[in-house]
């Protein structure tokens, strides 16, 4: 807060460090764009720190040119909640995988999301194992064929947004590796709220699972296939051809050059938590997945209760006083 | 009127169901000991359950004080006098009570109901064919205290709730003890409850009154113990413990945080440090025994006097994280407070059996300190000791303590806070041109950088690193060459230890019996008692496990033969045996119980060279 933010440029934030991921990996594109949004956030460079765990995302770290840890598998939430809980004043990211977060870390996700510890999640979400060479993940669909479900994959994928809304996370969002202006912003979005930020991105495995968001990317499908959430604006999609309508609580498909207007329209409200649930419910064929903030709240965080609940003792107990404490309450004295 | 007759030492055991408040009526009793100047020891057995079948041999809850005018350095053996609060109680209790000793038994716990379920036979009462060498006071506690409570307006079973301090009440008058300690720490407790309160406050008195009307009674004193002169308070090993914590942070100038998952018997520590926060005490407890870890590991990276606490299973489930932590080469303790394993095991016994879980046990060459807590004020120095190490050492430390540490008690000569030594944290300055992680100093440590700080900018990782920079390596030559100095950094922590001193007996002989944790006053009785029978035996406890001592081959030489008694299955024997060759001899007992003075010094009469 004290001395003024250095004018910093992306290049500042990139490490020495030959970064190392396959050549095409969707990776390249989130580390760029985190590159080139932290300049702009007014934190110093000193101040941020990436935690990761294990597998391909959890790199990440070592090519972003701030304090940084790759961890141990599944637990990078536990280690950012330590690190913030010590230094709150640090701008602390998690970069984890669906992997990482949602099959051995799952857990530590959770927990960390309904603390609500003032800081970001990015989960790379490419539905694969790729470090470990192509295994099916929680996120990926049933029925996959991979080399450790060579008759189909007999597992429910997770929706890692409901799952967040579940665990009743404050910032819920969905972004897009090939989508660079969008990414950033959510970003941005991301660093600005006050609590847990948990962005989904969905980032191409192009050697194990080459083209599982062609649909949301490629330029012939996507007007069809997703839904860019504007604050206070109507869902519409497909090149404003389509909307979305809440029959109850039921959203329906309405063709708008079919006597509907755009006063008949859901319009988007990021602090409806029942919307929110909605949206994170397409995530079938039926509907658009939806991309951007689709839920956020202000919820008192963790650490900020935590900083309060310090003061407070101090207030009741005192100053400390070692000496005091050693004696406890009944001593003697022996002559 | 009464006889009073001196005594120097007593045993006694309370005992009774795990409802009936006999950990509370032990630990009064203790702390008004304690005040009282006597030295004394204590061990508390209960069962896992919280309130396992009434009325069970299975659901007993035990706690026994040994205390005396002279040195006490164990619970004691047979107790001299047993309390016991019902038929399960007496049962499990009376066969261990010494010839000659005393029991009280509340005649209520012995009807119908309670001897089937103590599992005495139809029409079988111990109290209708008692031991002719053992003088029993029968008191129907039960309903002498409904009777002292009678115009109070609480529920019948409110008012049996108290009838333990009856019970109190009539232990404190046989031994001539103030009721002092206790009324104040009911004011206190009850404070919000006042009908709960009186009802305790009368409890007691009518107790210790029933003993003034009983003709003839016999009672006893314990003169004050001739404790060395300084200021002291009575302990437990986990309140110890969180104590030294607190201390070692406050001399190394950082904040404790301590991340912690609900286990038994660690779970004391957390709940004594979240009670000091105002000392810049940090507590969290966390989702799952991993979470606390790797939560203490970003503590340490950001600057917290990073510390975990776990019991046996706990412990297997941090060792993943406990290889990052020396990867990274960060402070942290980690203490497991060890019980009866493996897997879930014995929660509430104790045991010494995660010896070699903490040398040995982690993936890749990863040795990491170990250092061991011998008695319950002792968790104090080695808490404090751990910190330091750690601290100054930029390296995971565990620190072992066991369930009957953690949970007995003893007269603490507390320190003074400007007496405790300095600690040292190795942090980097943000004056430090060109910063690398890993370019260490003269004692292999390297610099503590932290986030927050400009210029020192850098990235820590599981995966090897290159010496110096840090940086991820696969390089064959460079992982040999980190995985030896890691060895390295950790074994010349061992030039950092005072010379090992002999506890007892000359620098040669016949029998060194070498022990570490929980033993040392078991082995100090027993040890003391051998030298007065004219055998050469010597005494030596490890502070120390990993890195051991490097004086300890030479002193483990002058003997022709070492004994280790032990609470697991010959673990130490075995680390002997791998660092010295040397084929020490085994005394182990697995019985989730500490060891009795006598067991030791039969053991070193078996293997006494008799000339």
């Amino acid at each position: 807060m004290s001395s003024p933010v250095a004018p910093y440029t992306a290049k500042d934030f990139s490490s020495d460090q030959e970064v190392k991921w396959c050549p095409g990996c969707g990776d390249y594109s989130i580390l760029k764009q985190m590159q080139t949004v932290v300049p702009t956030l007014g934190i110093k460079r000193e101040d941020l720190v990436f935690i990761s765990g294990i597998g391909c995302s959890s790199r990440f770290p070592y090519y972003m040119n701030t304090y940084g840890m790759h961890s141990i598998h599944g637990r990078a939430p536990a280690v950012a909640t330590g690190l913030k809980l010590t230094n709150p004043n640090l701008s602390v990211w998690v970069i984890t995988g669906d992997g990482d977060g949602l099959s051995i870390g799952g857990n530590h996700l959770i927990h960390l999301l309904r603390r609500n510890l003032d800081l970001n999640i990015l989960l790379f979400n490419n539905e694969i194992y790729g470090l470990t060479k192509g295994q099916y993940s929680p996120t990926s669909e049933f029925g996959k064929y991979t080399k450790s479900s060579p008759l189909g994959s007999l597992d429910h994928p997770f929706n890692p947004l409901a799952l967040a809304l579940g665990a009743d996370a404050t910032f819920v969002a969905r972004t897009v590796d090939r989508d660079p202006v969008h990414l950033r912003e959510i970003l941005a979005a991301a660093h600005h709220h006050k609590g847990s930020s948990f962005i989904e991105v969905y980032q191409n495995c192009n050697v194990f699972n080459d083209g599982t968001f062609a649909a949301f990317t490629d330029k012939a499908q996507k007007a069809n296939t997703t839904l860019e959430l504007k604050e206070g604006k109507p869902l519409i999609f497909a090149n404003g051809e389509k909307g979305i309508r809440l029959d109850g609580l039921k959203p329906v498909v309405v063709n708008l050059s079919e006597g509907f207007s755009a006063n008949d329209l859901w319009v988007h409200d990021s602090y409806d938590a029942t919307k929110a649930h909605i949206l994170s419910r397409f995530f079938d064929d039926s509907l658009p997945r939806p991309m951007g903030i689709l839920y956020q709240e202000k919820r008192f965080t963790y650490d900020e209760a935590f900083a309060n609940q310090m003061a407070k003792a101090h207030e009741i107990l005192g100053e400390p006083d070692l000496d005091k404490l050693l004696r406890g309450k009944n001593s003697w004295t022996v002559e | 009127m009464s006889r009073v007759k001196e005594l120097q030492k007593v045993t006694i055991h309370f005992a009774g169901d795990s409802g009936d408040g006999i950990q509370l009526a032990g630990s009064q009793f203790t702390n008004t000991t304690a005040l009282a100047g006597n030295d004394l020891s204590t061990f508390p057995d209960f069962p896992a359950e919280i309130r396992a079948p009434i009325g069970t041999v299975a659901g007993v809850s035990g706690f026994q004080i040994n205390f005396g005018s002279v040195e006490i350095d164990t619970p004691g053996g047979r107790p001299d006098v047993l309390v016991a609060m019902n038929a399960a109680a007496y049962h499990k209790n009376i066969s261990n009570l010494k010839n000659g000793g005393v029991v009280i038994a509340n005649t209520a716990g012995f009807d119908k109901r309670n001897l089937k379920l103590a599992g005495y036979a139809e029409n079988e009462n111990p109290l209708d064919s008692k031991p002719q060498d053992i003088q029993f006071h029968e008191v129907d506690i039960t309903k002498l205290n409904r009777e002292a409570l009678l115009d109070l307006a609480i529920s019948p079973r409110e008012k049996d709730r108290s009838r333990n301090m009856f019970a109190l009440g009539f232990v404190y008058f046989l031994y001539s003890r103030s009721l002092e300690n206790t009324l104040s720490f009911f004011k206190e407790k009850f404070a919000s409850k006042p009908e709960v309160l009186e009802a305790n406050v009368r409890s007691l008195k009518a107790g210790y009154h029933y003993g003034d009307t009983i003709e003839a009674l016999q009672r006893y004193r314990i003169e004050k113990a001739q404790l060395p002169a300084g200021d002291y308070r009575n302990i437990t090993g986990n309140q110890a413990l969180a104590l030294g914590l607190i201390a070692a942070a406050q001399k190394a100038n950082l904040d404790l945080f301590y991340a912690g998952y609900p286990i038994t018997p660690a779970s004391d520590i957390l709940h004594e440090l979240a009670r000091h926060k105002n000392f810049g005490v940090k507590t969290f407890q966390a989702e799952d025994e991993i979470a606390a870890i790797t939560a203490a590991i970003g503590s340490a990276f950001a600057g917290g006097l990073a510390v975990t606490a776990t019991s046996g299973p706990g412990m297997a489930l941090k060792t993943e994280g406990l290889g990052l932590a020396l990867m990274l080469e960060l402070p942290m303790v980690v203490v497991n407070v060890q019980r009866g394993g493996p897997s879930t095991g014995l929660p509430t016994k104790t045991e010494q059996s995660d010896l070699l879980q903490a040398v040995y046990g982690r993936n890749g060459e990863a040795p990491v300190p170990v250092i061991a807590a011998h008695s319950p004020a002792d968790c104090f120095n080695a808490a404090l000791e751990a910190a330091k190490m750690a601290v100054e050492h930029m390296t995971p430390v565990i620190l072992l303590s066991d369930g009957y540490l953690a949970n007995g008690s003893e007269p603490w000569a507390f320190p003074k806070a400007k007496d405790l030594p300095t600690i040292t944290a190795a942090l980097a300055g943000a004056d430090v041109e060109n910063y690398q992680p890993y370019q260490r100093n003269e004692n292999l440590v390297r610099p503590w950088a932290l986030p927050g700080t400009p210029g020192l900018e850098h990235r820590l990782g599981g995966l090897e690193k290159e010496d110096i920079t840090g940086n991820v390596s696969y390089d064959a030559e460079n992982h040999q060459k980190m995985v030896r100095i890691r060895a390295a950094k950790v074994s010349a922590i061992a030039n950092t230890y005072p010379p090992s001193h002999l506890l007892q007996g000359a620098a040669t002989g016949d029998v060194l019996v070498l022990g570490w944790g929980n033993t040392l006053g078991a082995i100090k009785v027993a040890v003391g008692q051998a030298l007065a029978q004219g055998l050469a035996v010597g005494q030596l406890h490890l502070r120390h496990i990993h890195p051991l001592p490097s004086d300890l081959k030479s002193i483990l030489q002058g003997y022709r033969q070492v004994l280790v008694p032990e609470l697991n299955n010959g673990q130490l024997v075995h680390l002997l045996r791998d660092q010295f060759l040397i084929d020490a001899i085994a005394l182990d007992k697995i019985k989730g119980q500490p060891f009795l003075a006598e067991e030791i010094l039969n053991k070193i009469k078996e293997i006494a060279t008799h000339e």
